[in-house]
């Protein structure tokens, strides 16, 4: 076997039933009221390779984001595990933590407030080099961020100039180049897109595409929009209320969505051509997202799924192989 | 008499940078239901323009030219009778549905409030319209929900109320500033369809704006691309959609990501939007244009009749068979499907 496969078949990142909780005060804030629990991630298994891209979508408050913060041990897993190369860190030391991170890195939603105002660029993107690489001279730091910064589409000139100096699609940039300085192996891109106008959007994915190929790089990408998700995923996982509805590769997903939430979310998409949008009739979601502290029982989604039957209340649905490329998580497909 | 007529609407502020034009010249008309969408990116001027058209600018801001709502200039208007007029006659829906509604009042006290000012009516009798509102906008438990606060509601549920409270008139002429940007699509997807059937049933007039193309597509007839504050290109949905004939209009439309695209990369406008304050000479896409000819930095370039169908207002000194063919060789150069 040579070495290719070998890394292949070993994943990157394997998340098994992970839970995320939160203990939390109810809606009367009395000493004595027994706290609620907030199921934000409630039982999510995927698997990462080297090289390849899963995308994450869901609308606000299905856990996308703390799902990518509890990657990182930003957030106190609760339940299930999270292996990085190999390694168990469900409860492993910071110490432990830290060399991991050298290999994992993150990039932000909001371009600007990710920055910390009173540091330079080249301090910003320096910063990972002098907490993981404190052996390196002056010298090849400084060489680093300047080819960092210049890759990422930064100019030289731009080196000693603070964030607020910078417009939001720059600002992602800086913030990409200190999340690939380490040369990571993943990177957990969470909405990092979601914050910028149509036309910088495009920029900054197809850079994220091009230092995918050059570097090698996996990514967990998350959004809230199919569409840009699809231009940049091998595989989508669909989110709602904390559980995954369906996970499939890209074109099994977009092409015949199982789930009937992956379906709706399809179709809620406005398409940029007035023939279509206006001819489309729309099976339109009824309602707005469920509380997760009280979720529905059985399937999360059936308070508002246009199919649901008395059978959905019963026992929550196990995501299962319903295509070659796909699984879902519902009763009647 | 047009409904609301617009000219040459102009918003300037005046900044420790000096002057600077936010929005220069903008000119359309509206009829009873009809739609007309505003689109550009963040800093472009359109949410400007409307708050100008309101009387709303920041105190360091100044409006100009007309805005003729059935012959009356709501700009030169003395602020009493221009609080006639707005929230009664021509309404407003903001962007952000949580920061726009009082937090301290319920709905109840924030839409009867209106009722009471513009229709001299009782609390009683407002609060029975102002239910009816939220019913019409298939608020679930309107006469229960409308005792509760703004904080108890979610953000589709906060919107409604925003849209409800803006037809409680029954306005001849609504003002969307972003109004589903910041919910969900399957919410969106709802708002849109309500704002439809509202058009529909009342014959409001909407002016709809938005960065997202898609909305437009599905709601507008006539489309405004607005760049640096400058009107770019102005003519009918189709026309926009499916013959764009200025350079950034197509850049827009090509750079956004579709569900049926393929693997390709996205065609990505390079460059950052514009410095208001250091706005060119000449055009302000000039920078950022892949196609720019060398009086493109100097002349700017009137907003004038496209000669292929004089409906197409464009403000280019290319001609539409330079755009297409420039459009095509970006493409193939960028690596993106055509």
């Amino acid at each position: 076997m040579n070495a290719t496969s070998a890394a292949s078949s070993s994943p990157l990142l394997s998340v098994k039933d992970l839970r995320v909780h939160f203990s939390i005060r109810g809606e009367s804030a009395w000493p004595w009221t027994p706290k609620q629990v907030l199921k934000a991630v409630d039982g999510v298994s995927f698997e990462l390779r080297a090289g390849e891209t899963l995308g994450i979508v869901g609308e606000s408050g299905c856990g996308k984001s703390t799902l990518a913060r509890a990657l990182l041990n930003l957030v106190p897993i609760t339940d299930g595990s999270v292996v990085w190369h190999g390694d168990e860190m469900r409860g492993a030391s910071p110490a432990t933590w830290q060399s991991k991170r050298k290999a994992v890195q993150m990039i932000f939603q909001d371009p600007l407030a990710s920055l910390d105002p009173r540091m330079t660029v080249a301090q910003i993107i320096g910063e990972p080099l002098r907490t993981h690489c404190p052996e390196l001279s002056t010298e090849q730091h400084n060489e680093q961020v300047l080819a960092m910064m210049l890759r990422v589409g930064l100019t030289a000139q731009q080196i000693n100039r603070y964030p607020h100096e910078f417009s939001g699609g720059q600002c992602q940039r800086i913030g990409i180049a200190r999340a690939l300085i380490l040369k990571p192996q993943v990177v957990i891109c969470d909405e990092p897109v979601s914050a910028l106008d149509v036309s910088i959007q495009a920029q900054i994915i197809n850079l994220l595409k091009e230092l995918q190929a050059e570097m090698g790089l996996a990514l967990v990408f998350i959004a809230h929009d199919l569409a840009v998700v699809k231009h940049i995923s091998q595989r989508v996982m669909v989110m709602y209320l904390g559980r995954a509805m369906e996970v499939a590769h890209k074109h099994a997903l977009y092409d015949t969505p199982h789930h009937p939430y992956t379906q709706a979310l399809l179709a809620a998409i406005p398409v940029p051509d007035p023939r279509i949008e206006r001819g489309k009739t729309l099976q339109l979601l009824q309602g707005d997202l469920p509380s997760p502290i009280n979720p529905p029982s059985g399937c999360v989604f059936r308070t508002r799924c246009p199919k649901a039957v008395a059978q959905c209340a019963r026992a929550i649905p196990p995501l299962r192989q319903v295509a070659p490329q796909s699984q879902s998580a519902c009763i009647l497909d | 008499m047009h409904l609301l007529e617009v000219k040459q609407l102009g918003v300037q502020f005046q900044t420790p940078d000096g002057l600077v034009s936010a929005v220069n010249g903008i000119n359309f008309t509206l009829n009873r239901g009809e739609t007309l969408g505003i689109v550009g990116e963040s800093g472009s001027g359109k949410s400007q323009s409307m708050l100008a058209m309101m009387g709303l600018l920041a105190i360091n801001g100044r409006a100009t030219g007309q805005v003729l709502y059935q012959g009356q200039d709501l700009i030169s208007l003395p602020t009493a009778d221009l609080n006639k007029i707005r929230g009664n006659r021509v309404a407003m829906i903001f962007q952000d549905p949580m920061t726009s509604l009082n937090p301290y009042l319920t709905i109840e006290r924030q839409m009867t409030e209106v009722l009471e000012f513009h229709k001299g009516m009782s609390r009683k009798e407002a609060r029975v319209k102002a239910v009816q509102a939220l019913d019409a906008v298939k608020m679930p438990e309107a006469a229960r929900r409308i005792t509760m606060y703004p904080h108890e509601f979610s953000g589709g549920m906060r919107q409604r109320v925003m849209i409800a409270m803006s037809l409680l008139c029954e306005p001849d002429v609504l003002i969307a500033d972003e109004p589903t940007t910041a919910l969900d699509v399957t919410v969106q997807a709802q708002i849109l369809i309500l704002m439809r059937e509202l058009q529909r049933d009342f014959g409001t007039a909407i002016v709809m704006i938005t960065h997202d193309l898609g909305v437009v597509a599905g709601l507008c007839d006539e489309v405004m691309v607005l760049y640096g504050g400058q009107v770019m290109e102005q003519a009918s949905a189709e026309a926009i959609f499916y013959k764009p004939s200025h350079p950034y209009t197509a850049g827009l439309l090509a750079a956004v990501p579709r569900l049926e695209g393929g693997d390709a990369p996205m065609l990505a406008i390079p460059g950052a939007p514009p410095n208001m304050a250091k706005l060119p000479a000449g055009c302000p896409f000039t920078e950022r244009c892949a196609m720019a000819l060398p009086q493109c930095a100097t002349v700017r370039p009137p907003l004038v009749a496209a000669a292929h169908d004089a409906q197409v207002l464009r403000a280019c000194h290319l001609t539409i068979e330079d755009v297409t063919v420039n459009l095509q060789r970006l493409k193939a150069q960028q690596g993106v499907a055509a």
